[in-house]
């Protein structure tokens, strides 16, 4: 049996950490766990999006108090009950709902940040591939919440969104039926995306949150110029008091205090939007009821999916979905795909660097001609971007290879 | 060694055990994600054709799904999948778009059925003339009692249309 302090005060930090390790624990998650100086603002998403994600769910838990999934009566629970009834109802939606949009936002940040700094290879791979599945999980998420308003653009994303499980020609409607629970979207469908938005899915979340932190302790992030650190002996360093002659600083305090700041500019633009321009994140057409007769002139997804929904609609039915379907899991290739020995920013990468301005480029233009109506020029235009998309990916692995050692 | 085989065994017993419970257990999970029973019985319309008037678009509604019933003029084309009623012409066609299930605005003056979602156009027969549409409008199972029809039965035109493959 281990040995226990008799005259340990009980809840003191010796106490606990007799019985718990706290010091250790500490020691491992936050005061020693080494993050190099030579970072940005970029750096701090992380922890922006674990606040935003924080919000989420706070939001989240107050919603569903006066939420009822049931397709007679989640329209008005939403509409008129939250929002009119019950006291600062509308600050938890709004909040809800603008933090699902830009969510999305800093995720996207977040992704090109690593592509920029090649933060996903020589041992960070694992980072980059927990980060991209929870990007899909995200996805999910943000699709299912979208249902449970039950208004018309939920009804019509849900019937345009599970058509896709059929499959193009294997004309596989006994899986759409399956998934919904119904010929159409309706109640079954409307209960089991409810249940797969608050608990499954968020719990899946949590778990990957978890792995993705777990995947940066080793390797640790990366910096400015893909420098490749001593971390033992930069710690040493430090430790001994040569704060400015290490290259690193612990994660609690110091990098800490440097996040806070980035999220406190953040979330003043956060509850701008809240408070002054949530209607942004409020399609009007959604407010209309679901109803399954009458389909809205205009069926676009939310700014965050319209890249991956122009890769789609360009093509004929068949080599869309493909063509969706790849663009949806390419990224998660990326550490594999970039044969470069190189970590560095791509400013320093040679054609990678137009590589990655290109991607970044044709993936604004996706995302503006998504939200354009399907015609004239627009069409060619998405046309030639979905192509160009592909055309990257194919290209990336030649023009890395080709790269030279720096 | 002896103890070795022993470990192994018991090992492989409850594996084995243990994966047939799973199985089980996803098949439970897969069932009750089905459809209800009660949801797949409350699945037959009636219409009746006789009021119907040419090259006016009326909308029925048959398990959840919009139905398209357009009484056919003169100068259309009969098409194999035309439902007949003495010598009037119908379409009678599940009214959501075959690329992904939107559904598409009749018009009168142009006599074609036209997608917002992604552009997609079908004839007065349901056949797809532009766009992205993979396949015509699908005909939902039907069987003719005179001037009515039943949609979720399916009756000998219906069988007849459906073997010669002009709908799923």
């Amino acid at each position: 049996m281990a040995k226990f302090d008799e005259n340990a005060r009980p809840f003191s930090e010796k106490w606990l950490d007799e019985r718990l390790g706290v010091v250790t624990l500490k020691k491992v998650l936050s005061t020693e766990y080494w993050i190099p100086k030579d970072i940005n603002f970029l750096w701090a998403m992380g922890m922006v999006l674990a606040a935003t994600f924080g919000l989420l769910l706070i939001s989240g838990i107050f919603l569903l108090m006066y939420y009822k999934p049931d397709s007679a009566l989640a329209f008005d629970s939403v509409n008129y009950t939250i929002m009119t009834e019950v006291g600062y109802g509308w600050l938890w939606r709004h909040i809800h709902g603008v933090g699902a949009s830009v969510v999305f936002l800093i995720i996207y940040i977040h992704m090109f940040t690593g592509i920029y700094y090649g933060s996903y290879k020589k041992g960070r791979e694992m980072i980059w591939i927990s980060g991209m599945l929870l990007f899909v999980v995200f996805s999910a998420e943000a699709f299912s919440g979208y249902m449970l308003p039950w208004g018309q653009m939920s009804y019509w994303a849900g019937m345009v969104i599970t058509n896709l499980f059929s499959g193009g020609s294997l004309e596989a409607y006994g899986l759409v039926e399956w998934i919904r629970g119904d010929y159409v979207p309706g109640d079954a469908f409307l209960t089991r995306f409810f249940m797969l938005h608050v608990l499954l899915l968020p719990l899946v979340i949590i778990g990957l949150i978890v792995l993705h932190f777990g995947t940066l302790r080793l390797p640790h992030v990366n910096n400015q110029k893909g420098e490749e650190i001593d971390f033992e002996e930069a710690a040493e360093l430090y430790k001994a008091g040569k704060k400015k002659e290490s290259k690193v600083i612990p994660f609690n305090p110091v990098f800490l205090s440097k996040d806070v700041f980035v999220m406190g500019v953040y979330f003043i633009l956060f509850f701008y939007l809240v408070f002054y321009h949530f209607d942004f994140a409020m399609d009007p057409v959604n407010f209309d009821p679901a109803d399954g007769l009458k389909t809205p002139p205009h069926i676009y997804p939310e700014w965050y999916f319209l890249w991956s929904y122009e890769i789609l609609r360009p093509f004929p039915k068949d080599p869309g979905l493909i063509a969706f379907a790849i663009a949806q899991v390419i990224f998660f290739l990326l550490p594999f795909l970039d044969r470069s020995p190189n970590v560095a920013p791509a400013s320093k990468r040679g054609l990678f660097n137009v590589w990655f301005w290109l991607m970044l480029a044709d993936v604004l233009v996706l995302t503006v001609m998504g939200k354009l109506p399907p015609e004239g020029v627009w069409n060619q235009i998405g046309l030639v971007s979905a192509l160009l998309f592909f055309a990257l990916w194919v290209a990336l692995p030649f023009i890395t290879k080709a790269e030279k050692k720096l | 060694m002896k103890e070795q085989g022993r470990r192994d065994f018991m090992g492989m017993a409850l594996g084995g055990f243990t994966a047939l419970g799973g199985l089980g257990a996803l098949y439970a999970m897969k069932r009750s994600w089905d459809p209800l029973p009660s949801v797949k019985a409350a699945g037959f319309t009636t219409i009746d054709l006789s009021a119907a008037q040419e090259n006016v678009l009326n909308i029925e509604k048959w398990r959840g799904k919009p139905i398209f019933v357009l009484k056919k003029t003169a100068d259309m084309k009969a098409d194999d999948r035309d439902v007949v009623v003495g010598s009037d012409r119908f379409l009678v066609a599940i009214g959501l778009c075959t690329h992904l299930g939107c559904i598409p605005a009749y018009l009168p003056g142009e006599k074609i059925f036209k997608c917002a979602c992604h552009g997609g156009e079908f004839d007065p027969s349901g056949h797809e003339i532009f766009g992205p549409p993979p396949s015509p409008l699908e005909i939902p199972p039907f069987k003719l009692e005179g001037k009515t029809i039943v949609l979720g039965e399916e009756g000998p035109e219906f069988i007849r249309m459906k073997d010669a493959g002009l709908t799923v």
